[in-house]
C-alpha cells in the first residue's frame, strides 16, 4: 500500500519519523484521517490521541496536548505541545495533571481576557483527553 | 627565602587545587555532551515550526489588524532586553561577555533616548547588571538547583512577556545569549523577538507554493502559533547558552590545570635547589667544625 512521511516532533525531540500508511490526527474540529495523497492543509489540534497504520495494524499511538500538524501529498508533519507514548502515559499523573488545570480555570478571576480563559479551558480539555486515553490503554 | 615547610605547603595546595579543576572539567565535559545531545533533540521542532511560519507570516503581515507579535506595537520607544547567562560562574570569559554585550547595548539605547528594561535569565548576568542598572529590572529568572530545563521553563518565560506585550509594556523585544558555536567558541548574540523576523527562503526553496487549506483560519493559527515560536525561540536560546556555559567551562578548567601544572614545577624545581642549599650548607658547618678541632 501507499505510504507518506509520518513526522511528529515535540520541542525537546523527534518522537517519529518514518514513512507510514495512515495517520488519524486529532484536529481541533474533529478527528481527521489522512491518507498519502492529501490535500494540503495546516491544522490546529486539540489534545488526543494520534495513531498510525503500518501494514494495515496499528503500530503507534501517542497522546499529544495539542499542536499543529502541516499535511500536504508526501508528508505530514505534527509538531506537538508534548507527546507521550500510550503505553507509559499513567493515568493517576493524567488526573493529577486534570485537577491542576480545573483549579488553575477557576481560580481565573472573569474580568480576564477571553483568550486566556480559553487557553485555561483547552488546557483542561487535553488534560480530561488524556486521562480518557490512559484509562483505555 | 621561604622554608622548606612553607614550600611543601604550597605544592601541596596547588595540587589539591589542580585536582578539583581537573575533576570540574570532567564533570563539564560530561554535562556538555548531555546539553549538546538536548539541543540537537530540539533542532527539528524549531525548523518545522520556523517552515509553517514562513509560510503563515508574510501572508498575514501585511494585512490590517495583524497580531503586534509579528508586526511589533508599531513604536520604538522601549526596549525590552531578555539576557540569557549561566547560573553558575567559573566558566572563563561566559557570563562577563554577555554582560559586556548588554551593557553596550543599554548604553547605546539610552543615549538615543531610548527606555529600556531588562529581563534576567540566569542568576550570573542578573548580579553583573544590577550593580548599574538596577532600576531596569523587570523580571528575574533562574534554574538554579534544576537538573535539566525543559520546555515548560521557557514557555512561562514567553508567557510572562506575551503578558508584557499585552499590557503595552514594551515595543522590541530582543533577545542577548551566547551561541554556542564549538567547545572553545561562544558568540554573543542578538536576536530580535518581537515584532518576529519573519524567515525567508524556506518556503521560497521548496519551488511552487502549494495552497494550504487552514482549520480553523489562518489568523487563529497564527494567533498559538507566534507564542510557542517565542518560546521555541528562548527554550533555544536557554539549550544552546547551556551547552555553551559547559564548553566554557571545560576550557577555562583546562587552563587552569595546565597552570596549576606549571605552578608545581616551578615550586618544586625551587624546593629541591632549597633543600641542596641546605644540606651544602650543613656539610660546610661540620667540615669547617672538623677543621678547627
Amino acid at each position: 500500500m501507499a505510504t507518506f512521511q509520518f513526522e511528529l516532533v515535540s520541542p525537546e525531540k523527534l518522537l517519529l519519523s518514518r514513512p507510514v500508511e495512515m495517520a488519524t490526527i486529532p484536529a481541533i474540529e474533529g478527528e481527521m484521517g489522512v491518507l498519502p495523497g492529501h490535500a494540503p492543509m495546516i491544522v490546529a489540534l486539540r489534545g488526543g490521541v494520534i495513531r498510525v497504520q503500518e501494514n494495515g495494524t496499528e503500530t503507534e499511538a501517542l497522546f499529544v496536548a495539542g499542536g499543529f500538524a502541516e499535511i500536504s501529498a508526501a508528508r505530514v508533519t505534527v509538531l506537538a505541545d508534548e507527546a507521550t507514548p500510550l503505553s507509559s502515559l499513567s493515568r493517576a499523573e493524567s488526573e493529577q495533571r486534570l485537577a491542576a488545570a480545573e483549579a488553575a480555570l477557576r481560580e481565573l478571576p472573569l474580568t480576564e481576557p477571553e483568550a486566556k480563559r480559553d487557553a485555561a479551558m483547552a488546557r483542561v480539555l487535553a488534560m480530561q483527553a488524556a486521562v480518557a486515553a490512559a484509562g483505555a490503554a | 627565602m621561604a622554608s622548606l615547610k612553607d614550600l611543601r605547603g604550597r605544592i601541596n595546595s596547588v595540587k589539591s587545587t589542580r585536582k578539583i579543576t581537573q575533576a570540574m572539567k570532567m564533570v563539564a565535559a560530561a554535562k556538555l555532551r548531555r546539553a549538546q545531545a538536548q539541543a540537537e533533540a530540539a533542532r527539528p521542532y524549531a525548523e518545522r515550526m520556523e517552515a509553517i511560519l514562513a509560510l503563515l507570516g508574510s501572508a498575514v503581515a501585511s494585512a490590517p489588524g495583524a497580531p503586534p507579535m509579528l508586526v511589533g506595537t508599531g513604536a520604538d520607544k522601549v526596549h525590552l532586553l531578555v539576557v540569557v547567562t549561566a547560573d553558575r560562574g567559573l566558566a572563563g570569559p561566559f557570563n562577563t561577555n554577555i554582560g559586556r554585550l548588554a551593557r553596550a547595548r543599554i548604553r547605546a539605547l539610552e543615549a538615543e533616548g531610548k527606555q529600556v528594561k531588562l529581563l534576567s535569565v540566569g542568576r550570573k548576568g542578573a548580579a553583573y547588571l544590577k550593580r548599574e542598572f538596577a532600576s531596569r529590572f523587570v523580571g528575574e529568572v533562574t534554574f538554579a538547583g534544576k537538573k535539566r530545563v525543559d520546555f515548560a521553563d521557557a514557555e512561562e518565560i514567553a508567557v510572562q512577556i506575551t503578558e508584557m506585550l499585552e499590557e503595552g509594556g514594551f515595543d522590541i523585544c530582543t533577545l542577548l545569549y551566547n551561541r554556542f558555536r564549538n567547545v572553545i567558541t561562544q558568540i554573543p548574540t542578538e536576536q530580535r523577538l518581537i515584532p518576529a523576523p519573519i524567515p525567508e527562503g524556506v518556503a521560497a526553496s521548496e519551488g511552487p507554493q502549494a495552497l494550504y487549506e487552514y482549520e480553523p483560519t489562518e489568523e487563529e493559527i497564527l494567533g498559538t502559533l507566534l507564542p510557542r515560536n517565542l518560546a521555541v525561540q528562548i527554550y533555544r536560546a536557554i539549550l544552546e547558552s547551556a551547552a555553551g556555559e559547559q564548553g566554557a567551562r571545560m576550557t577555562a578548567m583546562d587552563n587552569a590545570t595546565r597552570n596549576a601544572g606549571e605552578m608545581i614545577n616551578k615550586l618544586t624545581l625551587n624546593y629541591n635547589r632549597t633543600r641542596q642549599a641546605n644540606i651544602t650548607k650543613e656539610l660546610i658547618e661540620i667540615i669547617s667544625g672538623a677543621e678547627a678541632v
